[in-house]
């Protein structure tokens, strides 16, 4: 899934400040407050976005981003395919196409889900802008203000602004090693039974999720599907790394396993492509499909046909596997550079997930270290992580966890940006046991467990 | 004139800052003058040495630029400036020395105690938190000494709270603050040229207070200008910030945050040197309630600053 909270917003360029809109006082925007919908109410602020946007200083070894490298990506193919494109389709590339999609764009979409087991029908399936266009049109379609939503705790960030923007009201169930508890969300199905509701659906990354880079077992799907089609819950499946496989057999997708009844598909080429073409997809049974096609019309008519163009360019050449073979190995590496240097750096009191695939690491800290307060410490040493409260819908629980991205530097910045959080980290645990351990100042009471973030709390160094 | 807008750097308020600087360059824009936008980073000096601007205007916060950092190049470039001087600057940013300065003065300040990291690392000062408690109660106010904005600031409600209060603050500095904590409103009076202007109350939503998030977002704190306050009291606020902004030597502009107790007796917190200027800012909608806009505020800052030099150089002659 793209990463609109890691793309901090750049400063404007310095314009000649005529043709800028002349500024407002602050009674100005006070009248504008008034005219906003209520939704606005509930959107994310932007404080994360400018603490974000220090990390794109040059300087800074940024594990915070959620990019692939497509630097790995060779520039003759790409003027090739361009090249290609220009001479044999201008005029087509360059006009509208079909909300749905080319049915072209749609058989190479059928060819990446059947490297995962997935055969799905044509025309149950629609191009979008990017995985997050599907999001955004599935909740657009689902969610009335107040419908319940239910999530993984910790979730993607990039889903929080969806939910909160049709006004879900969104629960986030646990994970632990084996992925989203689905003891615990049967329970939450139970309780919100008992209150006559139910959800609208179940948004899942269940494959090396983000930012936990935790996998749900093949158990827990088995499980997650059954509740699904029991309870006549629909399951959103959000699956940008499934091909991105490191090590361990692949977990069949929720949607194989369930044949499409009751789970919502959603796709994407950002992690096996590239992000900037804004390519995804979403399969869903034909009537919600028939809704989702009407919402896309309303946000933007059709998906880049320019962009479909290329994808079926690279597509039509068959290197695509090969390609993705080589994001793998790349990846794989600076995974195991990653975990290297979390082992060597990072305290004992810290603990952290080991992905088998995806992008991200997810570490956990004391509990008395907020990690938006430690990014501040961090960034004075050039080193930049998201902040964990990220994850979470109140934008405060998290907040002594952090996400680690791997794909987006070299080995050699993974382990020297994991040494210098590990520096600061440790300096931060040591003052925090001198003043309470050392000296007569009690330590707190433990906390009780909020069961909101307990996971991965797995011994350290075992897989 | 031609006009250096010093913007952004690399403090963590590097987006206020840059809010703040566009709009200003907007209103310098419309008021005729030659606008140079510098990013002040490790070419600041050689850019201003360039551009031989006749002033410049600092719209930078926080740390390295409201310290006194760019004041003192600008002085050894011998280029006009906005705001005050480097020693107000350093006076603002360390809110220890602010607020022995005010206590010498006879200005109200709140009861606090500081200390650096190695007091707690290598002097055992966490021995002395008892004392502390004994005197400051809780809840107590955790912040580091030099951050603007509300960042790294901590409440802790009981013992309990209090080292995890601590290591956030040292987070964003090697010095902390702890302070008593004032019940009662938060106010916050802007100077302009020694002349306070209008009251500003906040009134953030309970969940919201000092949260960093909020001061700059439209509907999560309510702001209040002039202040609803009566006579008398709103004499004492005035008073308060008046003699904060010369008991730390401020010139050109600064703002006052204070509570005001449940007595209505004003406790002054702190002073900002260089205040925020965006479109949310409290110093504009401040000099709006006192009939002065945001291109004459501009104006008069610019004027404020040229005349300033024009009195050091004459007092130096």
């Amino acid at each position: 899934m793209p990463e609109p909270q890691d793309r901090p917003p750049e400063p404007s360029p310095p314009t000649s400040p005529a043709h800028r809109r002349s500024h407002q006082t602050a009674r100005d925007l006070e009248r504008y407050a008034g005219l906003f919908a209520q939704r606005t109410r509930v959107m994310r602020s932007s404080a994360m976005r400018d603490l974000m946007a220090i990390t794109a200083r040059p300087d800074v070894i940024s594990l915070a981003g959620g990019l692939p490298d497509t630097s790995t990506f060779p520039p003759a193919t790409f003027a090739a395919q361009m090249t290609r494109i220009a001479q044999e389709s201008a005029a087509e590339a360059l006009q509208y196409g079909p909300t749905e999609g080319f049915d072209e764009t749609k058989a190479a979409v059928r060819m990446v889900m059947e490297a995962e087991g997935m055969s799905p029908e044509p025309e149950d399936i629609i191009v979008t802008t990017g995985g997050q266009q599907a999001l955004d049109l599935i909740a657009k379609t689902l969610v009335d203000p107040g419908d319940v939503v239910v999530c993984e705790a910790p979730t993607y960030p990039g889903a929080v602004p969806v939910f909160c923007s049709y006004e879900a009201e969104t629960h986030q169930v646990p994970m632990d090693d084996d992925g989203m508890r689905v003891d615990q969300l049967e329970e939450l199905c139970e309780r919100l039974a008992s209150e006559g509701r139910k959800p609208k659906f179940i948004y899942s990354v269940p494959s090396f999720q983000n930012p936990a880079g935790v996998t749900l077992s093949l158990e827990r799907r088995r499980r997650l599907v059954e509740l699904a089609r029991m309870r006549e819950i629909l399951v959103v499946e959000d699956n940008p790394y499934g091909l991105l496989r490191y090590e361990g057999e692949p977990q069949a997708p929720l949607y194989q396993l369930d044949g499409g009844d009751y789970v919502i598909y959603v796709g994407t080429l950002s992690k096996i492509l590239s992000p900037g073409i804004r390519i995804g997809w979403a399969v869903a049974p034909p009537p919600v499909m028939e809704k989702i096609a009407l919402g896309k019309q309303a946000t933007d008519l059709c998906t880049s046909t320019l962009s479909q163009y290329f994808a079926l360019e690279y597509f039509g050449e068959g290197r695509w596997r090969d390609y993705i073979g080589s994001l793998r190995e790349i990846y794989r590496s600076r995974r195991d550079a990653m975990l290297e240097a979390l082992d060597r750096h990072f305290p004992p009191q810290a603990t952290w997930t080991r992905p088998h695939g995806g992008l991200f690491v997810w570490a956990t800290l004391p509990d008395y270290i907020d990690t938006s307060d430690l990014l501040a410490k961090a960034l004075r040493e050039n080193v930049a992580f998201v902040p964990g409260a990220a994850a979470y819908v109140d934008g405060r629980r998290g907040s002594n966890s952090m996400r680690l991205n791997f794909s987006a530097s070299t080995a050699d910045e993974i382990r020297e940006g994991v040494r210098r959080i590990g520096a600061v980290l440790s300096e931060q645990v040591q003052l925090y046991e001198t003043i309470t351990s050392e000296h007569r100042l009690p330590q707190p009471a433990q906390r009780e467990p909020s069961g909101d973030v307990v996971p991965f709390r797995a011994p350290r160094g075992e897989a | 004139m031609r006009v250096a807008v010093l913007k952004g750097g690399s403090s963590l308020e590097r987006q206020v800052s840059l809010r703040s600087a566009a709009r200003v360059e907007d209103a310098l824009a419309s008021l005729g003058h030659e606008v140079a936008p510098i990013d002040a980073d490790s070419d600041l000096v050689r850019s201003l040495k360039e551009l031989r601007p006749d002033v410049a205007f600092i719209a930078l916060h926080g740390p390295g630029g409201e310290d006194g950092t760019p004041q003192e190049l600008l002085e050894i470039l011998g280029v006009p400036y906005t705001g005050p001087g480097v020693a107000a600057c350093i006076r603002c940013m360390d809110k220890v020395l602010a607020k022995h300065l005010l206590r010498e003065a006879g200005v109200p300040t709140p009861d606090w105690v500081a200390f650096n990291s190695t007091a707690f690392r290598e002097l055992g000062a966490a021995d002395a938190l008892e004392e502390i408690e004994a005197r400051l109660g809780y809840p107590l106010v955790v912040k580091p000494a030099a951050q603007g904005s509300s960042l790294g600031v901590r409440f802790a409600a009981s013992r309990d709270g209090v080292p995890e209060a601590l290591v956030s603050a040292l987070s964003y500095d090697d010095r902390v603050l702890l302070e008593r904590h004032v019940p009662g409103r938060e106010l916050a009076v802007s100077v302009l040229d020694g002349d306070p202007l209008p009251i500003v109350e906040a009134r953030p939503k309970e969940e919201d207070r000092f949260n960093y998030e909020a001061r700059y977002e439209i509907g999560r704190t309510e702001y209040l200008c002039p202040a609803d306050l009566a006579d008398d009291v709103a004499a004492d606020v005035r008073d308060a910030a008046s003699r904060t902004y010369s008991a730390l030597g401020c010139t050109g502009f600064a703002r006052v945050d204070l509570m005001l107790d449940t007595d209505g007796r004003p406790d002054v917190l702190e002073a900002n040197a260089i205040p925020g200027l965006t479109d949310t800012s409290l110093f504009p909608m401040a000099a709006d309630a006192a009939g002065i806009g945001f291109e004459e505020l501009v104006s008069r800052i610019i004027e404020l600053a040229v005349e300033r030099r024009g009195a050091a150089e004459a007092s130096r002659t």
